[in-house]
């Protein structure tokens, strides 16, 4: 395409924007809003993620061994678990590193358990790392029927909690997106089928003189792609100063294990460059599907 | 030039405008189209530009089956077709310069070219001293001579008016026909449909006459044949 077509492609879609007036308003303003949504599901979502990552991460299972057993036992139970499908990792811990670690986790309060250190009723344990942490409950039943095991262990609760949760946030989130995204989409092509409209005689005259379909197509896509651009522009300024804001709130608080954010930078940028490539999208598609019926001979 | 061979066309209502139309016409021909109302002749003249599509039989442009042709490459035929309607269908917003100077920029034309070309052929139909009006300044033989400098820029070599003088007084009429005929003289086909039986029967030249959708008639330098 020639330079000079691209201006004048420029020229008119810009054109139809300014006199299109309170429909162009009312695109943006839908687009706006659905992009603001999609930019706080997204910013959540991917959070929630990341946060159940991180969970899934430190879910491991805990293997008390029977303070019947002897080394052989042990060593025998070490190697059975390392044959469980869905094992990543084994990790032998002798009951005094228990007892250290429990000392530890107390902090103050743990000197109470000093006093055992001679005579130590803790068990030896294994902690196991399933490769996917979503198999870990069906490791754990099975590590469960090994011999020398005395019990089981991990945070079955929290973790089956939070993986439903994330799936189902996942889910609502998509629909919600989807359905938004839509109505962003049946908006913009009404207001470009404006345009057509008030611009059929032209259309009707650039095909009856031989322009191609491309070209006549090519300020409406401008003016698509502009509409969704514009849409995003608050939503974008909305997303990186709120995401700055409640980083900094949520900094104070990550103290709390789990709660952390994925880092302004690179992510609140990479979510501001999705909104924008989402707005085009809408933009484009909404002005292709208007013009598509136009075009037909 | 134009070969039509066999050629039937039944819209999606079920009406069948044209029933077997079988015609030759030699570059650099003019021809009237005549005949009633609903005989076909708009048919006739919208299968040319590929406004419609034969439902059966060949329409041959310069050896192309044009009904074959894809709709990709339908542009480049209407680039080689000029055509001309009985109301004008000019850009009320663009000046008498600006709406022969859209043909060409929707084609992408370079600006040069179009200068000369605009005015060159605004000359042609005596329009080159308002060439800044715009459409509604200008009086209805005025705004046809527009349509047809917009039609021949592009300089095609058939030109197709559907009742081009239906819409003008006697006089005006005349002057457009003076237009045509001088397009004409540069070798361009001309073909028209018309319901003036003055302008047939004045300047004579081939009449092929068209009832319910067959050729009737075809003489070279007829009559209009009807009454007007």
């Amino acid at each position: 395409m020639k330079a000079r077509t691209i201006k004048r492609h420029l020229r008119e879609g810009l054109k139809n924007i300014v006199r299109n007036g309170w429909m162009t308003v009312a695109s943006v303003g839908a687009v706006t809003m659905t992009l603001l949504l999609v930019g706080a599901f997204l910013g959540l979502i991917l959070n929630l993620n990341h946060m159940a990552e991180k969970i899934e991460d430190d879910v491991v299972i805990k293997v008390l061994i029977d303070l019947a057993a002897n080394d052989e036992d042990v060593i025998a139970l070490g190697k059975d678990l390392e044959k469980v499908s869905g094992v990543e990792t084994v990790i032998f811990s002798s009951k005094d590193e228990e007892l250290n670690s429990l000392i530890d986790s107390m902090g103050e309060g743990g000197e109470v358990w000093e006093l055992y250190e001679q005579e130590n009723p803790l068990n030896h344990a294994y902690i196991i790392k399933a490769t996917d942490p979503h198999n870990t409950e069906a490791i754990a039943a099975e590590v469960k029927k090994l011999n020398a095991v005395d019990s089981v262990s991990f945070g079955q609760e929290v973790a089956q909690n939070l993986f439903k949760f994330t799936d189902y946030a996942r889910t609502v989130g998509i629909i919600l997106i989807a359905g938004l995204v839509l109505t962003a989409i049946f908006l913009i092509s009404n207001t470009i089928k404006l345009t057509i409209m008030a611009r059929s005689t032209e259309i009707g005259i650039m095909k009856l003189v031989g322009a191609t379909n491309s070209f006549i197509r090519g300020p409406f896509f401008v003016e698509g792609l502009l509409l969704g651009v514009l849409g995003s522009i608050i939503p974008i300024t909305v997303v990186l100063a709120g995401y700055k804001i409640i980083e900094t709130s949520v900094g104070g608080i990550s103290s709390i294990g789990f709660v952390e954010m994925l880092p302004f930078n690179p992510f609140a940028w990479q979510l501001a460059g999705i909104i924008l490539i989402v707005g085009a999208g809408i933009g484009i598609w909404g002005s292709l599907m208007s013009v598509r019926k136009f075009l037909k001979v | 030039m134009i070969l039509m061979n066999d050629i039937y066309k039944t819209y999606g209502n079920g009406v069948t405008a044209l029933n077997g139309i079988n015609v030759e016409i030699e570059q650099g021909e003019f021809v009237y189209i005549v005949g009633p109302s609903g005989a076909g002749k708009s048919s006739f003249i919208k299968l040319m530009y590929r406004e419609i599509k034969p439902t059966r039989g060949s329409l041959l442009i310069n050896n192309k089956d044009i009904s074959e042709i894809k709709e990709k490459d339908v542009p480049l035929l209407r680039r080689n077709i000029g055509v001309i309607f009985q109301d004008f269908r000019l850009l009320p917003k663009l000046s008498v310069y600006e709406n022969v100077a859209f043909a060409l920029e929707v084609i992408e034309e370079s600006p040069r070219n179009i200068r000369k070309r605009v005015m060159d052929v605004l000359d042609l139909v005596g329009l080159k001293n308002k060439s800044r009006f715009f459409p509604n300044e200008l009086s209805g033989g005025e705004q046809q001579r527009v349509s047809i400098a917009r039609a021949i820029v592009n300089r095609p070599k058939i030109v197709i008016a559907d009742e081009p003088t239906g819409n003008l007084d006697p006089d005006t009429s005349w002057e457009i026909m003076r237009v045509f005929e001088e397009i004409n003289n540069s070798g361009t086909t001309i073909i028209m449909a018309t319901h003036s039986k003055e302008i047939v029967n004045t300047i004579k030249k081939r009449v092929i006459a068209i009832e319910d959708g067959l050729i009737v008639r075809d003489e070279q330098r007829g009559d209009y044949g009807y009454e007007s």
